[in-house]
């Protein structure tokens, strides 16, 4: 399934910003980079729970916050790209 | 059954391919030209010497991504494998089949029985399907002779018979295989197999299809924890995957030839993606190259119910349930192999 994650990391003091990075590279782990703090992550159920998990324990729950949209197996119809930096399909054939 | 994930294809030539975190990264010179998670891959196939890092090396072995090296013109080159996976028992059971003649020849006459089987139906479909375009006595007679071929296969019980009835099986569906090709009947014709190199543009993709399919079946079987180098009718010779080119008997018709003449007849490539060596071999450019290999994958999304487990399953995850049920029979879960019969 594609799931959809944003994140908001507080970047006030140094720690913020240490956050901000892990928490990129937690999710540029499982997907890819769609826009500045916006992944798109092909995942199974088991893989989105480690991945949510994973998450959590790296963010501040007092100023940061994460949103996952659950977008299914049938997301082809369900995004669209309009501008620059357009994206790979990760299950289309993969040639380089 | 489990998700079929997708085929890393790298085609260009001079990158250099890292782990960086979970993903893989392809570079050329300073430039980033893809980045992929890990976990979404089955495999990695590269084309003419990409450099890899052993750190990716490792992760794709400790993941059983399958890691291939090969030359520009999809001839074999290496492959990376970690541990072995799966059981050892089950792999000491293979190979007392396989130093058994008698009870090789009973799996290996399974395998002969699926190829020749869907050779038939190839034709059988065919015939259906363009019953004013072919020859179709001349068709009909050629499948008529895989039945008695068939009849024939089930009551051998030696290796060398069966090879026999394999060959003459074989030279019966390579006959007709020409009046198949309908399209671009100028450039594209076979007059036979050769091969090493291949002589005209239908071997050559051919032998590059073989390729592909060969390197999906070796996979399988590893990943069921079978040695793919220990085999049942081919028997064993250093560095040849006779486990795999068994496996692959029956698939070959189903899988590649009707994947090439798809290719042909679809128009999807023309001789123009061709060109010859020196020495008569034919081989294909790196637009045709590209074109083929997105066609295999797009081929491996197609969805089909598997004829023995009555189970909606991709194309792509064919060689895995084969090799599934192989690993089951030589575990004793089942009295006989069942090899893939398409109709």
């Amino acid at each position: 399934m594609l799931v959809l994650i944003t994140y908001d990391v507080s970047t006030k003091s140094a720690e913020g910003r240490r956050r901000l990075s892990q928490v990129a590279k937690k999710c540029l782990d499982y997907g890819q980079r769609v826009q500045n703090s916006v992944f798109e992550c092909i995942v199974d159920t088991t893989q989105f729970r480690r991945l949510k998990f994973e998450l959590e324990e790296l963010i501040d729950e007092e100023t940061d916050s994460l949103r996952f949209y659950n977008l299914g197996d049938k997301y082809k119809t369900k995004v669209e790209h309009i501008g620059a930096k357009s994206s790979y399909d990760m299950e289309s054939p993969l040639i380089i | 059954m489990k998700k079929l994930l997708n085929t890393l294809f790298v085609t260009t030539p001079d990158t250099y391919l890292s782990l960086d975190g979970e993903n893989i990264v392809i570079r050329r010179e300073e430039n980033i030209l893809g980045r992929y998670p890990l976990h979404n891959l089955e495999a990695v196939c590269t084309f003419g010497y990409a450099g890899v890092s052993p750190a990716l090396m490792g992760s794709c072995a400790e993941r059983s991504i399958g890691l291939t090296f090969m030359t520009r013109n999809g001839r074999f080159l290496a492959r990376v494998t970690g541990e072995s996976r799966g059981n050892v028992v089950l792999r000491k059971e293979q190979y007392r089949i396989s130093d058994a003649e008698r009870r090789s020849a009973l799996v290996a006459r399974n395998f002969i029985l699926g190829k020749i089987y869907n050779a038939k139906w190839i034709l059988e479909r065919a015939t259906r399907d363009y019953a004013l375009r072919l020859d179709i006595p001349r068709i009909k007679k050629v499948s008529a002779a895989l039945s008695e071929s068939m009849n024939l296969v089930h009551s051998v019980e030696d290796l060398d018979i069966l090879r026999g009835v394999e060959g003459s099986a074989a030279v019966q569906y390579n006959s007709v295989f020409d009046d198949l090709i309908l399209q671009q009947k100028e450039d594209f014709f076979f007059h036979g197999r050769n091969k090493r190199p291949p002589l005209d543009n239908v071997n050559a993709l051919l032998s590059f299809a073989y390729t592909l399919l060969s390197n999906d079946v070796r996979s399988a079987l590893e990943s069921v924890g079978l040695d793919a180098y220990v085999g049942f009718l081919h028997r064993d010779r250093p560095g040849r995957a006779s486990l795999a080119l068994d496996m692959m008997e029956e698939l070959r018709g189903v899988y590649a030839d009707r994947f090439v003449l798809s290719l042909i007849n679809k128009k999807l490539i023309n001789s123009k993606g061709f060109y010859r060596k020196e020495n008569g071999a034919v081989i294909m450019d790196d637009d045709t190259r590209k074109q083929v290999i997105k066609g295999w994958q797009e081929r491996k999304q197609e969805k089909i119910i598997h004829p023995y487990l009555n189970e909606k399953i991709s194309w792509g995850l064919v060689p895995y349930s084969q090799a599934l049920l192989l690993a089951r029979y030589i575990r004793g879960d089942l009295d006989e192999y069942p090899p893939f019969l398409w109709k």
